[in-house]
């Protein structure tokens, strides 16, 4: 399918999968699996350097910020200042203004906490940074998002590095529907499978990191994202069959002895 | 001799000599400008001051970069109780 670039924000990408980069056993390792996945897009978190071992690299060494948008998140934040601080670190550290704003409101669960992310998001905005917020599959609270400026709406499939797959279907759905800004399925995808059903429903991107760093063999697990992130896409574009109770024959029945 | 000050720096009381600047710092320490975010006592430098702005007796300096992160990383020794869905 040629020329179906997601858009966000005016920046166009060609994989509508977008990448963590966290829980990898080294850079190296890392950087093959970012590779194999086709990503156009990796999210980093933004933490203290350490001082006392000065040999430990880079991730942007192994990234080309010119290859690859980088997009910081705000991870690991349980308030908006905390938040706002990290947000604007990254701003100071990095590339763009482009950051991916979490707000989390519970350490078990790292459900967003969504009163506190439209607070942030609010703040931000007026800054000029660009903002993807991961959010909860809350309709409303996706809108009211959109309506402070966010150019594309996260919201989660399942719990942060739960594998649990797309949980609410229906509200994802709505979302889709709704928003017309493009919308990110964040978090929560355990395998290829729940991916591609991302997609079928209708989201524009997927991301995800537990899924593929926590596999066994995360390069493969990557490429089979890949695949599922295209495929998915692929079947939404072309519009699937309605589901029926009962059964249509593929053959005539016509010309039969 | 030059005269030292104590500082903090990502937490650690470090010596440093009292006409130093964050840029000084942050060789020093052989650390790369081009892609850190320094926090001086809780405000964010731009990076064409670093060479500029010296540090005093007492100041806190955050030096951060960017790592591997797409979910939060799992603060250790707080175990969250995990169960496997399976």
């Amino acid at each position: 399918m040629q020329n179906d670039r997601l858009i966000i924000a005016g920046r166009e990408f060609t994989s509508r999968l977008f990448v963590g980069t966290g829980k990898y056993k080294d850079f190296a390792e890392t950087k093959k699996a970012i590779e194999a996945s086709g990503a156009d897009v990796v999210t980093v978190a933004v933490r203290r350097v350490n001082i006392t071992d000065r040999s430990k690299e880079n991730l942007l060494d192994y990234l080309d910020p010119k290859k690859y948008t980088i997009l910081p998140n705000t991870a690991g934040c349980y308030n908006v200042e905390d938040a706002l601080r990290y947000a604007r670190l990254a701003r100071a550290a990095g590339v763009s203004d482009l950051i991916k704003l979490e707000v989390l409101g519970d350490e078990r669960t790292l459900f967003p906490d969504t009163v506190g992310l439209l607070e942030a998001a609010k703040i931000l905005v007026k800054e000029g940074f660009i903002v993807l917020p991961y959010t909860n599959d809350d309709p409303i609270v996706a809108q009211k998002l959109v309506d402070i400026g966010c150019p594309a709406v996260m919201p989660l499939a399942a719990p942060i590095g739960s594998g649990l797959g797309i949980r609410n279907p229906y509200n994802l759905k709505i979302i889709m529907e709704m928003i017309k800004v493009p919308i990110i399925v964040d978090a929560g995808v355990g395998t290829a499978s729940d991916a591609a059903f991302a997609m079928e429903l209708g989201a524009d991107a997927v991301l995800m990191n537990t899924a593929i760093a926590g596999a066994q063999d995360p390069i493969t697990m990557a490429e089979a994202m890949k695949f599922a992130v295209y495929a998915g896409r692929l079947a939404y574009k072309a519009g699937r069959i309605p589901r029926k109770l009962y059964a249509t024959a593929s053959s005539p029945i016509e010309g039969m002895l | 001799m030059a005269e030292t000050i104590q500082i903090q720096v990502n937490g650690e009381q470090r010596g440093c000599r009292a006409d130093a600047t964050v840029g000084d710092l942050l060789r020093e320490l052989a650390i790369k400008t081009e892609r850190v975010a320094v926090e001086l006592n809780l405000e964010i430098m731009d990076r064409k001051d670093f060479d500029h702005r010296s540090l005093k007796q007492g100041d806190r300096v955050e030096i951060l970069s960017f790592i591997g992160g797409g979910a939060p990383v799992d603060v250790q020794g707080k175990g969250r109780g995990f169960v496997h869905a399976e």
